[in-house]
């Protein structure tokens, strides 16, 4: 019998395609010889997963940004209008806060209350602080005359930095629905599940601000 | 008060649409009195609405799939008859009507047939294969389901109220901005896919999750059927596309609400930019709805050949080669945009390459029959017409990427003729296969078989009448989207695809007989065992319908084709596998967060339509509550008693006891 009469299955039919000894060479994979994961890793693994996602509508945008860039139109460019120190301290806040959900997720893992609504407290403030000056900014250059309807260019600004700033408005709304969650339920261990899920997304808007930051205002004031 | 909303809106002077959404009017206050006349509302939202289980939601999804197949292939028959008849004439369907029609059919078959179709079968069957009680996240697959929902009902409140795009399936600027289109029809267009894709989005995630990180026992990534890989390629393509759509459109929106200025002809916006971004969506968006029917023909053809899947592992790498390829090849949607020969050169090549893994997957698919037993049924009959269809319409797909070819046939009916080729003879020819082929194991019966043979052959011969003299007429220079034309020669190739139309008609009405019929003599059509087919998966390891929990105690696989194995054991020892130690399953709670979810979204949308902004603001309130108290339930799951998982399993076991003992008495 030729190679392949045996591949096309004149041979014993159940067993085509497979040469004999392939199945006895599989090394077992690692997570064959255990039960089903748990559920955090479950819970943590999906929500990475929409991170993703998130970052890949946000690389749609700054993509858009890079190609309208210099489409202003008559109208002002990013050096003109940005304020380095503004956007300075915007980091600074965003960091920070970054810095106090790190220590708000210890708190939580150890149960220490004061702990945990402190560095939530000072999350959110920080938080805030971020989207009142982005939202000075924004009033500014509107008042300028540099609204996003001037030119393409500010269109794409307005919504590459803009939809940052909702994510971080959604994600202090989330950090109080947190707060009072842990408040009324206690550090139950879905609850945990959920402030993992927390921290992962006030970390990737950090990450997503960094991009912004060098992309959008330090090449924007470079150029 | 209202915002734009007035009763201009409702388009009295237009018959058409009026009469027939009257009809559909009657029909769904019909079905409302009836369902409540015999007192199964209750039943209906305990059971199916408020369902977390991942095979009532696949359920869900392919009964949406299937009435709006019938919506979008009423336009269809509305275009084909148009065309038939407006030659040097103004046939019976004004411009501005017919622009409609034909961009509501490829909005419709594209984001509420097809997707729902191959979703539905996705998550009925992924996890029956995997051998696992549901997906990772069941509440928001419901979530998923019902956001839908929302964007299929926008889509048809459309149809009454205002006015739908005009601007065809993808609203291609600056025709959708809002100096050329002031009307609703692009918000409704916008806000359906934008609320649909928010739930395609979160089924990807879900799937993604769940194939890569929950299994049965020894269920290792190279044991899962095809059927799993193509569902986590498909879902993968989820993950990296929807959010390229939805930043996209969002930006349209953007232009249209704001002023903005993305893709508008004046202060520096770029038209090209939303051809890219929107292709950069809509070539994965092909792969996304084809991926899971290659893998419905690889269990098919498997099954009826009575052999295993020829080479599943040149499979394996052909589906995650196109799914990685698909992201290179967006370009050769608009070769005319005028890139120059370099970049036009590189996009062609690379859509031809992605023709290697595809040719790659028929080659396997006929050495899976070759030296076979094949059983000519008909999920079998569907496979077969798949591969001679497709593999036509993956020619002119290869001729169409080639950018001199491109340049004379962009646009035309050639074009139309290619996509239909592939669509319906790829995702919908393998969505009736897996819907016929995995009926039993849904409802616990099998579908007619001879009437599903006739409509087989009505949708096969139908279907190449209706798109092959689109070629011809692709050749001869007839454009898309044309409401009336002045081409005597014309008449008679689109005279025979009315026809081709016609007999597809036959064939729905056959596949509507075939079901009333199958549910009627279901006692003559019962599947005893659970495994009708002869089945290779574990998906027949069970009873049909499944239990909530799918499986007694999860199966532990040993290697490929995890229930042919047990199968074997069996009919070697003369005997089942031993009784296993039953244990109490714990199953998610039922949650109505999905439909609640929907029901806001879907004022939301109308609302966002119409600028009634109180009434925006409202339902995210609501939709935020929602989630609230989701969130604070104390009960996520509840106990299945292990003497009720017992006693459900038995009686499976003595059917399939039954089933050997007959057979070791008949060899």
């Amino acid at each position: 019998m030729s190679a392949f009469q045996a591949a096309a299955g004149r041979g014993d039919a159940n067993r085509l395609g497979l040469d004999p000894g392939w199945r006895d060479r599989q090394p077992l994979a690692e997570h064959a010889a255990r039960g089903p994961v748990s559920k955090r890793i479950i819970v943590g693994y999906g929500f990475w997963i929409f991170l993703l996602s998130d970052i890949i509508m946000f690389s749609a945008f700054f993509a858009t940004y890079a190609v309208l860039v210099g489409q202003t139109a008559g109208g002002p460019s990013g050096r003109e209008l940005f304020d380095l120190r503004n956007t300075g301290l915007q980091t600074a806040c965003l960091l920070l806060s970054s810095f106090a959900c790190g220590l708000a997720s210890v708190g939580a893992q150890a149960h220490r209350a004061s702990w945990f609504y402190g560095a939530m407290a000072a999350t959110f403030v920080l938080g805030a602080a971020f989207i009142g000056l982005e939202a000075r900014e924004f009033a500014g250059l509107v008042a300028r005359g540099a609204g996003p309807t001037r030119s393409a260019f500010l269109s794409a600004f307005f919504t590459l930095v803009g939809c940052h700033g909702l994510h971080v408005t959604a994600g202090l709304l989330w950090l109080l629905t947190m707060m009072a969650q842990v408040f009324a339920k206690g550090y139950r261990a879905d609850i945990l599940r959920r402030m993992l899920c927390f921290s992962l997304f006030w970390h990737a808007l950090d990450i997503i601000w960094v991009a912004v930051f060098t992309m959008v205002y330090l090449m924007g004031v470079a150029t | 008060m209202l915002g734009k909303l007035t009763w201009a809106a409702i388009p009295f002077d237009q018959p058409i649409p009026l009469i027939a959404a009257a009809l559909v009017g009657v029909v769904i206050i019909g079905v409302l009195a009836w369902v409540s006349l015999k007192g199964w509302i209750p039943y209906l939202w305990r059971e199916w609405i408020t369902s977390v289980d991942h095979k009532r939601i696949g359920i869900m999804y392919i009964l949406l799939a299937m009435v709006m197949l019938l919506r979008g292939f009423t336009d269809a028959i509305m275009m084909r008859s148009q065309q038939a008849l407006s030659l040097q004439s103004q046939g019976y369907l004004p411009p501005e009507h017919y622009d409609q029609i034909f961009s509501a059919h490829g909005t419709l078959m594209i984001f509420f047939v097809a997707m729902p179709f191959v979703i539905g079968l996705m998550n009925f069957v992924m996890p029956l294969q995997l051998g696992i009680r549901d997906v990772a996240f069941p509440t928001l697959n419901s979530v998923s389901l019902w956001l839908t929902a929302t964007g299929a009902l926008l889509v048809n409140i459309s149809l009454v109220v205002g006015e739908f795009a005009r601007t065809g399936w993808l609203p291609f600027p600056p025709l959708s901005e809002m100096t050329y289109s002031p009307g609703v029809g692009v918000d409704y267009y916008l806000w359906a896919i934008q609320i649909s894709g928010v739930g395609t989005l979160l089924t990807g995630i879900n799937f993604v999750t769940t194939v890569l990180k929950i299994h049965a026992p020894g269920m290792t990534y190279m044991r899962m059927p095809m059927f799993c890989w193509t569902t986590l390629a498909s879902s993968l393509l989820i993950v990296a596309a929807f959010p390229i759509l939805t930043a996209t459109l969002a930006m349209l929106l953007l232009d249209r609400y704001l002023g903005f200025h993305f893709f508008t002809n004046e202060a520096g916006g770029n038209v090209m930019m939303f051809m890219n971004l929107i292709w950069a969506w809509g070539h994965p968006e092909v792969y996304i709805l084809i991926l899971p029917a290659f893998g419905i023909f690889s269990e098919v053809i498997s099954t009826f050949s009575r052999k295993p899947l020829f080479n599943y592992r040149t499979m394996v790498i052909a589906t995650m080669a196109i799914c990685i390829l698909s992201f290179t090849v967006w370009l050769h949607h608009f070769f005319t945009m005028g890139a120059g020969a370099d970049v036009n050169a590189i996009f062609g090549i690379a859509s031809m390459i992605i023709a290697v893994p595809t040719g790659v997957k028929v080659f396997n698919w006929l050495f899976t029959m070759y030296g076979g037993r094949v059983v000519y049924s008909s999920p079998m009959l569907w496979s077969l017409g798949f591969m001679v269809t497709f593999v036509i319409g993956g020619m002119t797909g290869v001729l169409l990427a080639m950018p001199p070819a491109d340049f004379v046939l962009h646009n035309s009916l050639f074009l139309v003729a290619h996509f239909h080729n592939v669509i319906i003879g790829g995702v919908l020819f393998g969505a009736f296969a897996g819907y016929t082929y995995w009926f039993p194991k849904a409802f616990g019966f099998r579908l007619h078989e001879g009437l599903g043979k006739a409509s087989f052959w009505c949708w096969v011969v139908g279907f190449y009448a209706a798109f092959m003299p689109l070629y011809v007429l692709g050749l001869m220079g007839m454009t898309r989207r044309m409401q009336h034309y002045d081409v005597p020669a014309w008449r008679p190739w689109l005279l025979i695809a009315a026809g081709g139309a016609a007999i597809i008609l036959v064939g729905i009405i056959l596949q509507i007989a075939q079901l009333v019929v199958s549910i009627r003599r279901r006692d003559a059509l019962r599947d005893e065992t659970g495994d009708p087919w002869n089945g290779r998966s574990l998906e027949w390891a069970t009873s049909s319908p499944p239990p909530a929990f799918n499986f007694a105690v999860l199966p532990h696989v040993e290697g490929e084709e995890a229930y042919w194995g047990i199968k074997q054991r069996a009919r070697q020892q003369a005997k089942l596998a031993d009784e296993p130690n039953y244990a109490a399953i714990e199953m998610p709670r039922n949650s109505p967060t999905g439909f609640i979810c929907a029901f806001f979204a879907t004022f939301m949308g109308f609302a966002l339509i119409w600028h009634i902004w109180w009434m925006v603001a409202l339902a995210a309130l609501g939709a935020y509550a929602t989630f609230v108290v989701f969130a604070w339930r104390d009960r996520v799951e509840y106990l299945i008693p292990a003497d009720v998982v017992a006693r459900i399993d038995r009686a499976n076991r003595s059917a399939r006891g039954e089933v050997l003992a007959r057979m070791q008495a008949s060899p």
